[in-house]
């Protein structure tokens, strides 16, 4: 058995909270930069350019790439051989997170549903947790925006349905959102389990790299299709029209019930911010 | 590219064709959900909010606190859609410009002709860089808001694409 204090956990989220917050990951830079490329349509253009260049003044002057630091989505995979001594678990996360968000001035963007009150420090913040094998805990921090959040879609599909279903909801969510997420779109895909689990593992998708596959080949096949038939939508960069609608889309999959498709399709806009340790 | 003083005039809105790139300078007011809610409230009651809005522009955004140093934190916009239900209402109040990010409903479109109005597209996700445009920032009304209070702020050089002209061409309908 290993332990592991709580202020390791807390510090450890206020450092990937700072980090996220201020630059793009990699492969999000990248795909970016080869959409500015190929992009004719010049209002798009101009809007990757913009947004190629907020990226590096951010990185510069340590300020927040978006305004909207969103709500802080920790996924924790906690070793079953792990002892977490101190506070409990939810704790450390939310005073990590508090500390970020205070520190380095980000927006405090959460609030009561029917109040509309703000809770004045970003927490809580939405933690799943999941026990693993080992001695070690994985940390992900996902700063999760809500203008793409907000496009996302949930579908219960009959089996019937099958792949070309699958492909539908994915491509109708993206067409259905327009040019209100952000576009160009990282496309998180839930694919089966129940209708929770499957929401969630859509979240869990978007913390997959940009360009990433996922190792079972049909699955890929819908990742690749799904991304060419949005990308010939013309949405464009912001909606302004031209040929990167989305970045990319990952999907995650799990075993369902025989008589359900749950298909749940998570937005994230074109600035996708993430980070991760081990503990 | 174009360089557009603030206040907006009858004369410069009616240059205006959506799809060009341009960049903004002068004094705009923020506003975006709660502080929408706040004002149909005092329009409801047949109250008058706690400021104006003739010959205003209004940015749908919440920055993030002002570092030290700066006049403001990263301040991109947010999506425009959810102030749909109130902006008619605004614009036949006399507002005049709005910034925000994506598509409009037919009904703020046909209020953005009626007005001889404009609704400017500023790039969503470039925080940082509009955050450094704005040079001056002050509260105007609901402190408790935080984030979502209105503030006034003087900017420069913000650059934006014009996504609804006063003749109803839409940059989102080409």
């Amino acid at each position: 058995m290993r332990t592991v204090t709580s202020e390791t956990i807390e510090n450890a989220v206020f450092e990937l909270a700072a980090k996220a917050c201020l630059r793009l990951i990699p492969s999000c830079e990248a795909a970016l930069q080869r959409a500015a490329q190929a992009e004719t349509e010049p209002s798009a253009r101009f809007a990757l350019e913009t947004v190629l260049e907020n990226a590096k003044i951010a990185e510069k002057e340590k300020m927040a790439v978006c305004q909207d630091t969103g709500y802080s989505v920790i996924l924790a995979e906690i070793g079953q051989d792990v002892h977490i001594e101190g506070k409990l678990l939810s704790d450390a996360v939310n005073d990590g997170v508090r500390r970020a968000y205070e520190d380095f001035r980000f927006r405090k963007s959460i609030c009561d549903p029917l109040t509309r009150e703000n809770t004045a420090d970003n927490t809580p913040a939405a933690l799943h947790t999941e026990i693993v094998a080992g001695d070690q805990i994985s940390l992900t921090f996902l700063p999760k925006g809500f203008g793409s959040e907000n496009m996302s879609r949930m579908y219960m599909l009959t089996p019937a349905k099958g792949k070309a279903g699958i492909l539908d909801a994915i491509v109708e969510t993206v067409k259905l959102a327009g040019s209100k997420p952000c576009p160009p779109v990282y496309v998180g895909v839930g694919i089966g389990g129940t209708f929770d689990t499957c929401a969630f593992l859509a979240k869990k998708a978007l913390t997959r790299e940009i360009g990433s596959q996922n190792p079972r080949e049909d699955v890929a096949e819908i990742e690749r299709t799904a991304l060419e038939r949005i990308n010939a939508l013309g949405i464009g960069a912001q909606g302004f029209g031209g040929k990167t609608t989305a970045l990319g889309v990952s999907c995650e999959i799990a075993p369902t019930h025989i008589a359900g498709l749950p298909v749940a399709v998570n937005i994230q806009c074109h600035c996708v911010r993430c980070e991760k340790t081990v503990l | 590219m174009k360089q557009i003083h603030l206040p907006l005039t009858d004369e410069i809105i009616g240059e205006l064709t959506a799809g060009e790139s341009v960049l903004l300078s002068g004094s705009i007011i923020t506003g975006r959900d709660c502080a929408h809610k706040r004002i149909a409230e005092y329009l409801d009651r047949g109250e008058t909010p706690p400021f104006s809005f003739r010959g205003e522009t209004i940015y749908y955004a919440g920055p993030c606190p002002a570092p030290e140093g700066k006049a403001c934190g990263s301040c991109g916009p947010t999506t425009s859609a959810r102030m749909d239900s109130y902006a008619p209402r605004l614009l036949d109040l006399g507002l005049k410009g709005m910034i925000g990010k994506g598509e409009r409903s037919e009904e703020v479109q046909e209020a953005i002709v009626r007005n001889h109005a404009v609704y400017f597209a500023a790039i969503g996700g470039a925080g940082a860089l509009y955050g450094n445009a704005i040079k001056e920032s002050e509260l105007v009304a609901f402190p408790d808001l935080l984030s979502e209070a209105v503030y006034r702020f003087r900017i420069e050089n913000f650059p934006c694409v014009v996504a609804i002209d006063c003749r109803g061409g839409n940059i989102y309908k080409r």
